[in-house]
């Protein structure tokens, strides 16, 4: 399978403070993994690495083989092609639901504005939101919020998409419907990963799982190896930890 | 109407309005005209400082632009110290018969006030744009940039009109301030509201009747506005209601295609 991006030994800073340590990484087509770890282990980091949100201190991030922290590509190009969906949806507050999946298509794909409310109704269409294209974004729940991220991400029609532990800001009872919506596009073929504190949707869904632990990843496996038998003894202990609560 | 030194004080207030009106009318039109372009100019000036002054400069910046950026935010934070720092009423002597005096340039009183108010008005709204712009949740600036907006591009769609829309309240502050403080402009004979009482106050030597008069037009225009601007705010809220299209509410929808990679 191609790569669609891989990382080597990319290590980040804050101050003097070392949050991923040497991280090699890669993720073909058509793959979803789940990231899973305690806080601070260095997840969030790693996937707003991914998307140049931060900087990676030293190390390269290839995407089709190219490194993108060589300036061959501007960021703002690269960045359209890795949806980013976030933790706290971050909907832009001045615009109706539509014109959040719309202004980025008109804006930085330069499609016509016809085009762009077609690609946005789909998307919306698909994740139970095309009723509420009028609406503000503080006008409606938490989990609604998430699912037009999701089609605000999806609009740009990315190649992969990153979600930053996209449930944890929810209401337990608008988890589900999130975690509904993505467990349709992780069947759909489209790339993601996924940061995320649901074991069942990592067990469930993920063709592989990554284990950080401390700024490294310390397992990855699929998610039969990782929750039934993994070999690390950090990864044994977090599980145990997770799972019996 | 005759009036003379026994006539009552309404009897005076009658005749000031009655032979006066015009003059007060004039002035206030001076006076508005002057402190709305002044407002809108300062406006502007504020807004492009402030964008100026928010650009995300980091180590990774060109060391050249750094530098650059250095030079042109020390001059930009002198401007607003020295403007904010001194009585508009010194600053309008001191513009008025420099600019004369170092470049010969004449400004007529009309055009010198509204400099005077432009900058003046300028130099607080930097702040309080930049404010303004530093206030915008951190999150709206990396949704735009996780879509592949540019810096520009997610100030102007995104953070701008967001930024506008929490500061009227103090853009219309301004706005009530520079239709008061045009009055200060009367020193370099800048025929606004103030000057023209002073002249019919003067010919009839009657300044508590005047005065009280050109009181309620300052404050007739200062309440106007603060509506007008007060109903635009709610205007930029959006619409409280919105209609909801068809019955696709359910996120239990099936889910059939995908991206078209």
């Amino acid at each position: 399978m191609e790569n669609i991006i891989e990382i080597r030994h990319l290590q980040k800073y804050f101050g003097e403070n070392e949050v991923l340590k040497d991280i090699n990484f890669s993720v073909s087509k058509g793959e979803v993994v789940c990231i899973i770890g305690s806080s601070g282990s260095g997840k969030s980091t790693l996937l707003r690495c991914l998307n140049l949100l931060e900087l990676p201190t030293t190390g390269e991030i290839l995407y089709h083989g190219q490194n993108i922290l060589e300036h061959d590509m501007s960021n703002a190009v690269y960045r359209a092609k890795m949806g980013m969906v976030f933790q706290q949806f971050n909907l832009f507050s001045n615009l109706s639901v539509l014109e959040n999946c719309t202004v980025g298509q008109i804006k930085v794909l330069k499609r016509s504005a016809k085009e762009a409310k077609q690609t946005a109704m789909e998307y919306l269409e698909l994740v139970g939101m095309s009723g509420f294209i009028d609406a503000r974004p503080h006008q409606i729940s938490g989990g609604q919020k998430q699912r037009v991220a999701i089609a605000r991400a999806l609009s740009m029609e990315p190649e992969a998409l990153l979600f930053d532990e996209p449930t944890s800001a929810l209401d337990p009872e608008m988890v589900g419907e999130v975690l509904k919506v993505m467990k349709s596009l992780a069947g759909s073929g489209l790339t993601m990963l996924v940061v995320t504190h649901e074991m069942a949707f990592a067990r469930d869904v993920a063709h592989r799982v990554v284990f950080m632990d401390g700024g490294v990843i310390a397992e990855e496996d699929t998610p039969d190896v990782i929750f039934n038998n993994p070999k690390n003894e950090r990864t044994r202990i977090f599980l145990k930890r997770i799972l019996d609560n | 109407m005759a009036v003379d030194a026994n006539s009552s004080f309404f009897q005076w207030v009658i005749y000031i309005i009655q032979n006066y009106w015009p003059l007060f009318l004039r002035g206030a039109e001076v006076t508005l005209i002057i402190s709305l372009t002044g407002t809108i100019i300062g406006f502007g000036i504020g807004i492009l400082i402030g964008i100026i002054r928010t650009v995300p400069i980091d180590n990774n910046t060109h060391i050249l632009k750094r530098a650059i950026y250095k030079v042109v935010n020390i001059l930009l934070l002198i401007y607003i110290e020295v403007f904010r720092g001194t009585p508009m009423i010194v600053q309008a002597m001191v513009i008025f018969y420099g600019v004369a005096m170092v470049w010969g340039i004449h400004l007529t009183t009309f055009v010198a006030g509204i400099f005077i108010v432009s900058i003046n008005t300028g130099a607080y709204m930097a702040e309080i744009v930049r404010g303004g712009i530093i206030s915008i949740d951190k999150g709206q600036f990396e949704a735009a940039h996780a879509i592949g907006m540019t810096h520009s591009q997610t100030m102007a769609f995104i953070v701008l009109p967001q930024a506008i829309r929490n500061i009227l309240p103090a853009l219309s502050n301004e706005f009530v301030i520079n239709i008061k403080d045009t009055s200060v402009l009367n020193v370099i004979g800048v025929t606004e509201l103030f000057f023209q009482s002073k002249s019919a106050a003067g010919n009839n030597y009657r300044y508590f009747e005047v005065f009280l008069i050109t009181c309620l037009v300052y404050l007739v225009m200062t309440f106007t506005v603060t509506r007008i601007l007060r109903y635009l705010e709610k205007r930029l809220e959006g619409p409280e209601v919105y209609t909801i299209h068809g019955s696709q509410t359910v996120p239990e929808a099936e889910i059939k295609i995908v991206g078209r990679q």
